[in-house]
């Protein structure tokens, strides 16, 4: 399509300013986390820049904890998701059977039961079983929540694999765990590695389970920044500075996994 | 496919069966005296609570203005982050970014960055012109919430229509501009058209996740000022783990799962018209 060098200038102008307005909050974010407390609370653009929070929130020792927390929690319910979904995608994209669309339909469906909706006798199971506020407990919950959206992805990305390469590996007298582990797993490798992307992206976002189900022992970033949220905690800086370190690597990986993002969203249902 | 398959199964069904059990019964955690059958007294006091019709409204409010806000802003940012211009990519990345923070880091960071009265840099901006600041979360706390929530969601709203509005076929805009159409003919009877199953789609899954919205009620308003921000999920926590209130907690949950339920209907089912297997 051409466009006349005055409508590119105004796609640019407007582009930009909106690019730069839903950007914003997190600019001033990550401005605010370089101020001392007492620049913080007054919102100006120039300041002298300091690491002062950044070594206050470091120096608080439960911050390493609530960040380790989170990356447990959120690479095992990855990895226990991934391990459950992988064998199921495989026999639904190759040995599929009539009942494989309905399954897989249900199993969208199960995405859709609200969790405010079992709250209640989760918090109890948890509670007579000793999982509250373990990381354990977290890690299965987490495996389950994401459980559909990671066999929807990678039943997706499997259909894409010709059916003829595994039969030819069966010729060779490859068994089934050999078959996924060396044929289907390598040639999928970024189908997997862009579904366990997203599961990470929910997992460490994750903000229901997490502050209803944690305390102080198993409690990740989401309840750390929540913790914040008390009227004497009003640190601008400090929370600015935690909030950074929380939001940063998430939102590296999000920058890189943008289009694999819409197709497991959506369930393939936009492409 | 048999291990997934049985613990999505039991995931889903044992937790339904309890909430479902619990909303007939008379079930407090720190009052052990009161047990037994409750028949649908849960209901009826929950029926017959004015908190509840408040929280349905505002569950309704929130999803509902949040979904304006966001298809309709996202529709037209998708077709002007389609259009070519420097820099487009990073404006595009910086624009989507919202989607991946955390709710509960967004949701203080609004409140106390930028809508605080006193040091917040909408307050600032006020004064500066003269005016009065506003406070926002005394004044407008629904309307404050639903901003935040409309902040995070637009993001998604527009990474998904700007996937569709790129397969959108050039010829056919082509052809429509030959024949004198001009660009707001073009955006109405080629692009919203095409755009129409994506915006369902979009509306469907929002309206999930948005059904349920906790985490930026929960550090910005606690449901308050009175019960001004509370929706179906922070009223059902609230009665479950303050009021410690289980039985009526379970029937607000029914209430929740029965809502999602009817959106879920229409999602699977046009989900499925697409599905080639």
């Amino acid at each position: 399509m051409r466009a006349s060098p005055l409508q590119r200038l105004f796609a640019a102008a407007l582009g930009w300013t909106v690019a730069l307005v839903l950007f914003f909050p997190i600019f001033w974010m990550v401005l605010t986390s370089f101020k001392s407390e007492g620049d913080a609370i007054a919102p100006r653009l120039l300041f002298s820049p300091t690491f002062e929070s950044y070594r206050d929130v470091f120096a608080r020792a439960d911050y390493v904890a609530f960040a380790l927390n989170s990356v447990v929690i959120s690479v095992g319910g990855t990895v226990l998701a991934l391990l459950f979904a992988i064998p199921a995608a495989y026999s639904m994209a190759f040995h599929p059977t009539d009942r494989t669309r309905g399954t897989l339909l249900w199993m969208l469906s199960t995405k859709m039961l609200p969790p405010v909706g079992v709250l209640v006798p989760i918090y109890l199971l948890f509670r007579s079983a000793g999982l509250l506020d373990t990381r354990t407990g977290l890690v299965a919950i987490y495996a389950l929540m994401n459980l559909p959206i990671v066999v929807w992805m990678l039943f997706t990305f499997y259909k894409e694999v010709p059916n003829e390469i595994l039969e030819a590996g069966r010729m060779d007298g490859a068994r089934t765990l050999t078959e996924v582990w060396f044929l289907l797993l390598p040639l999928t490798l970024p189908g997997v590695a862009s579904t366990g992307l997203l599961s990470l992206i929910l997992c460490w976002n994750e903000a229901f389970w997490s502050l209803n189900l944690t305390s102080a022992g198993a409690a990740p970033l989401t309840a750390f920044i929540a913790s914040f949220s008390s009227p004497e905690g009003l640190f601008f800086a400090k929370l600015s500075a935690a909030s950074t370190m929380a939001v940063a690597p998430i939102l590296v990986f999000g920058w890189f996994s943008q289009r694999q993002l819409v197709q497991g969203l959506t369930f393939g249902a936009v492409k | 496919m048999v291990p997934s398959v049985a613990v999505l199964l039991a995931w889903m069904i044992v937790p339904l069966v309890m909430t479902v059990w619990f909303s007939f019964q008379r079930y407090n955690l720190i009052d052990p005296s009161m047990t037994g059958f409750a028949g649908i007294d849960n209901y009826r006091f929950l029926v017959t609570d004015p908190d509840f019709w408040v929280s349905l409204e505002n569950t309704l409010l929130l999803v509902g203005s949040v979904l304006i806000v966001t298809v309709g802003l996202g529709t037209l940012l998708a077709v002007l982050f389609n259009q070519p211009f420097p820099g487009r990519n990073i404006a595009r990345v910086l624009a989507i970014s919202p989607f991946f923070v955390m709710p509960t880091v967004s949701a203080l960071i609004w409140k106390n960055l930028l809508m605080h009265p006193i040091y917040g840099v909408f307050g600032t901006l006020a004064s500066s012109v003269g005016m009065q600041p506003v406070d926002w979360f005394a004044d407008y706390p629904l309307a404050s919430v639903i901003a935040i929530v409309s902040w995070e969601w637009l993001p998604f709203a527009l990474l998904i229509l700007l996937t569709a509005v790129q397969s959108l076929d050039h010829e056919q805009r082509e052809a429509a501009r030959m024949d004198g159409a001009g660009p707001i003919a073009q955006f109405v009877f080629i692009t919203l058209p095409h755009l129409s199953r994506a915006i369902g789609v979009v509306i469907m899954i929002e309206t999930i996740f948005l059904l349920t919205v906790f985490a930026e009620i929960f550090v910005t308003t606690s449901g308050g000022p009175g019960n001004a921000t509370t929706n179906l999920a922070f009223l059902i926590y609230a009665r479950a783990l303050l009021q410690y209130d289980i039985g009526g907690a379970s029937a607000g949950g029914v209430v929740a799962i029965v809502l999602a339920n009817i959106v879920a209907f229409f999602l699977v089912r046009s989900i499925a018209r697409r599905l080639e297997i």
